[in-house]
């Protein structure tokens, strides 16, 4: 066999590349292509799906004559973790009446970051219920707009009855090394509850 | 009309790009991630948009929503192409790894790399 000529020369390892993805949430405005920016290895790209009315992924809108459709649009950006595994930051449609595109987001995603605005704090109202319905991980991160914290994230968490496992923190959207510590703290939020079920499951 | 509800066949006026067919043979995820095969990159595609993504993911691999968003296409178009470009053996499309219940250690695993990954940019 020429191994030159096959695909086993592109990938000698005996590991395959596979991704994963974040999602991230919030209000219209409230910053999440710039949280997405400010850490991703590409500007952060644009894909869109068209739906029917009733929420249906079509790829022809030509045979549903009549019928309203929407173009949804998402961000996203990525982040190569290793050789074999890249990481995608998806932000979600800013409407909330973009449900439908919401379960693919989430489907097989680690977790969500609900970006919050405490002077539009009911805009992720919605997120976080969707989440919870949903039993995805999220935390809540306070996008300190200028640079300042107004509120402590204790009023924030109470004001947003969020349980009080689910980790609130402050970030600068802007900034990569606020956003790279604000997916760690989900990720190791995540890690940390699989840990604690597997104990309780023992 | 199919179980789905859906016109099939004939009643379906063809999208051009998608020669036809309006679903997939192979449910994409959003991040799942396309490479070029040795085929793909002997140019054995047919049409301008097989070429442009045989191209796209020849150089490094590319999800799905990036093959959608660099080719302007809608996210089901995207599906359908690269779902018969893997039928036909010009591409590969590796699926992510599921982090849900029922397969702990592998979603563990997968967790602790995304960690220390993050950690290390
Ligand atoms: N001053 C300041 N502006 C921000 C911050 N985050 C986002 N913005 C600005 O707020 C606007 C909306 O942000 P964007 O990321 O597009 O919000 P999205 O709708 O959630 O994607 C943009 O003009 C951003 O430049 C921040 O932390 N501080
Ligand atoms: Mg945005």
């Amino acid at each position: 066999m020429d191994y030159a000529d096959s695909d086993m020369a592109r990938r000698p390892s005996a590991s395959r590349v596979t991704s994963a993805k974040i999602v991230i949430a919030g209000g219209f405005g409230v910053g999440k292509t710039t949280l997405v920016g400010s850490v991703s290895e590409i500007t952060p790209l644009t894909t869109e799906a068209v739906m029917t009315a009733a929420g249906v992924d079509v790829d022809d809108t030509s045979d549903v004559p009549g019928k309203t459709t929407t173009t949804v649009a998402m961000d996203f950006g990525r982040i190569t973790i290793d050789r074999d595994l890249i990481l995608y930051l998806f932000g979600t449609p800013g409407q909330t009446r973009f449900w439908f595109m919401w379960d693919e987001l989430v489907r097989g995603a680690i977790g969500a970051i609900v970006l919050v605005d405490t002077r539009r704090l009911a805009d992720c109202f919605a997120a976080i219920d969707f989440f919870e319905h949903r039993r995805l991980p999220y935390l809540i991160a306070i996008n300190c707009f200028d640079g300042m914290q107004h509120h402590d994230p204790r009023d924030v968490r109470d004001a947003l009855a969020v349980p009080s496992e689910v980790p609130v923190v402050a970030c600068d959207a802007r900034n990569r090394e606020s956003t790279k510590q604000t997916l760690i703290s989900l990720v190791e939020y995540v890690l940390s509850m699989r840990r604690s079920r597997a104990v309780s499951h023992a | 009309m199919d179980d789905r509800g859906e016109p099939t066949g004939a009643l379906v006026r063809p999208y051009a790009v998608t020669r036809g067919r309006t679903r997939p043979r192979l449910e994409i995820a959003l991040e799942a991630l396309v490479e070029t095969t040795q085929r793909g990159r002997n140019g054995g595609g047919r049409g301008g948009e097989h070429r442009v993504i045989a191209g796209l993911c020849e150089e490094r691999v590319q999800s799905l929503a990036e093959v959608a968003a660099q080719l302007r296409l809608p996210l089901g178009v995207a599906r359908v192409l690269i779902a018969d470009m893997a039928a036909e053996g010009l591409v590969a499309v590796y699926e992510p790894t599921s982090i849900e219940e029922g397969n702990d250690a592998v979603g563990t695993e997968l967790l602790e790399r995304v960690l220390s990954g993050l950690r290390r940019l």
